[in-house]
């Protein structure tokens, strides 16, 4: 198996993008990515998308974007796995690289979801969960996160106060982030004070609807070409690459307060890497709801069982924290345009691997862990970055 | 809008009467169905008809909601776990937000869940209300 490093990256704005389509929000990135990486053509495009069919009336996501950014004739597909698709392409381009079935591959993720009014936008995001068995009931995918915090504040007798240091540190970051949907700080009496959207997820819980699109370049890492990219602006290389499942309802879970997807998928990349927890200096989390974000630290070993939402409490998840979570933002604040997410993940992890993370830049981050969840944990992909000088 | 009618007459033991399934191997109720056991991998096909009773394990009250469902916000959502051992998601029903409880027994019930347009089908399913009697 071959050593495959991200040699470019390339991300738009997130937020409300009016005046550009899910096409052009697409080219803008992989084009970006081409010209960080130095490559021209690229062997393969994958591209992550959960709802373009759904809001924009459009799939072949694969062919449609190859030939917009100029690769017609190249291999090109889309891969879905709902809120996880992004990094689920990221898997599928690793896994094509490194088994020496193409060179060069550019992986972007894509969504455009603020085209369409907000109830057809909360029926298509329900489809990441069990259509016939949840959805069916007229429950949201907000409603069904806001019955897993409930049920967590109830176990671990947490009050819902304890989660708004998740809020806080999402949206401090996104101030230094110029392509986070919300750079604007936000106090703890704002969160307490914000709207209720499935009790008790609040506005502050929740990341938002929004547009964007993200996209890495893969190739070997003694290539040529990444030996270009490594003087030119450094490199990240992927050592550990997993993804793992889990039932779709949470209803089936074992223990639906723990993430048997993400311990897994964590257990299959740290083995890969040969690292522990206490190794990784960042981890870019699946914060689309502060819940999520406090089962993904405990599944991920950072926390033990109803701790995970004390490293919040306590200011491990800060910057100069522990372990710093949601560096340019997260979900919460830079924003979650679902099936893009899990590339915003990677290239923001290659930002501060690579010394280009700006105000946000850690002093010596080596090793970068990002996760990202499809549903409500059934499919959870995890990649570990390390930086390579 | 989309119509499911062939999808909600294949589940309408499932949702009139809370049909599940039985794994002769290990013995678990399953629900809903789905013909292998997720605990042994076993074949189990065996119909089941679950009581109806349990417990809510957690709930939501949802302030937004899909397509076919804003006519009835707010409305509560729940975890359900039923005696035999399954957990299922549905609606409470007959009861205000504000009694409803972790651990608050529960029994199903049928009612309309919504109506698919003007000229579409009205669907059918379970919620759970309040106990009414310890049976
Ligand atoms: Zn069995």
């Amino acid at each position: 198996m071959r050593d495959v490093a991200i040699i470019g990256i390339g991300q738009t704005p997130v937020g409300e993008h009016w005046d550009r389509s899910l096409r052009h929000l697409a080219h803008d990135a992989v084009r970006a990515a081409l010209h960080d990486a130095g490559v021209e053509r690229p062997d393969a495009l994958y591209v992550g998308n959960m709802l373009s069919g759904e809001l924009v009336g459009q799939e072949h996501l694969g062919a449609l974007i190859a030939d917009f950014v100029g690769l017609r004739g190249v291999e090109a597909v889309k891969i879905e796995a709902a809120c996880g698709s992004g990094a689920a392409a990221l898997r599928m381009g690793y896994i094509a690289v490194a088994g020496g079935i193409h060179d060069v591959v550019v992986v972007a993720g894509v969504e455009k979801m603020t085209d369409s009014p907000s109830e057809v936008i909360t029926s298509a995001l329900a489809m990441a969960a069990d259509q016939e068995y949840e959805a069916g009931q007229g429950i949201s995918f907000v409603a069904l996160n806001a019955m897993l915090m409930r049920r967590y504040m109830h176990e671990f007798r947490v009050p819902h106060d304890a989660f708004a240091g998740f809020a806080v540190n999402a949206h401090h970051n996104a101030v230094g982030n110029p392509n986070a949907m919300f750079p604007r700080p936000i106090t703890v009496e704002a969160y307490q004070q914000a709207a209720m959207i499935a009790d008790p997820i609040n506005l502050l819980d929740s990341s938002p609807v929004c547009d964007g699109a993200a996209a890495v370049v893969l190739a070997p890492a003694d290539s040529e070409v990444a030996r270009r990219a490594r003087q030119a602006h450094g490199i990240a290389r992927i050592i550990g690459s997993a993804i793992a499942t889990d039932s779709v309802a949470i209803h089936d879970r074992r223990d639906p307060l723990f993430l048997e997807a993400a311990f897994l998928s964590c257990q299959k990349a740290y083995a890969q890497a040969q690292v522990t927890p206490a190794d990784i200096d960042l981890f870019e989390l699946h914060d689309a709801f502060s819940i999520m974000a406090a089962l993904s630290l405990e599944a991920a070993g950072f926390a033990r069982r109803g701790e995970g939402v004390r490293l919040a409490m306590n200011g491990d998840i800060t910057l100069e924290g522990r372990i710093p979570i949601s560096t340019m933002g997260g979900l919460k604040a830079r924003g979650h345009p679902v099936g893009a997410t899990g590339v915003y993940q990677i290239v923001e992890i290659v930002q501060q691997l690579t010394g280009r993370a700006g105000p946000n830049q850690l002093p010596s981050a080596r090793l970068g862990m990002a996760q990202n969840i499809g549903g409500s944990g059934a499919t959870v992909i995890t990649h570990i970055l390390e930086a390579a000088d | 809008m989309v119509v499911h009618i062939p999808r909600n007459w294949r589940i309408r033991q499932q949702r009139y009467r809370l049909v599940g399934e039985r794994c002769e191997r290990c013995g678990n109720a399953l629900f809903p169905p789905r013909d292998t056991c997720p605990h042994c991998a076993e074949s189990a096909q065996t119909s089941y008809m679950l009581s109806g009773r349990g417990q809510v394990y957690s709930y939501s009250v949802m302030y937004d909601g899909p397509q076919g469902y804003e006519a009835y916000l707010p409305y509560t959502v729940a975890l359900i776990k039923l005696e035999e051992g399954p957990m299922v998601t549905a609606q409470l029903t007959d009861v205000h937000p504000d009694e409803v409880h972790i651990g608050m027994p529960v029994e199903m019930v049928t009612r309309k869940l919504t109506e698919e347009g003007p000229e579409g089908q009205i669907v059918y399913g379970y919620k759970f209300r309040p106990r009414l009697r310890a049976n």
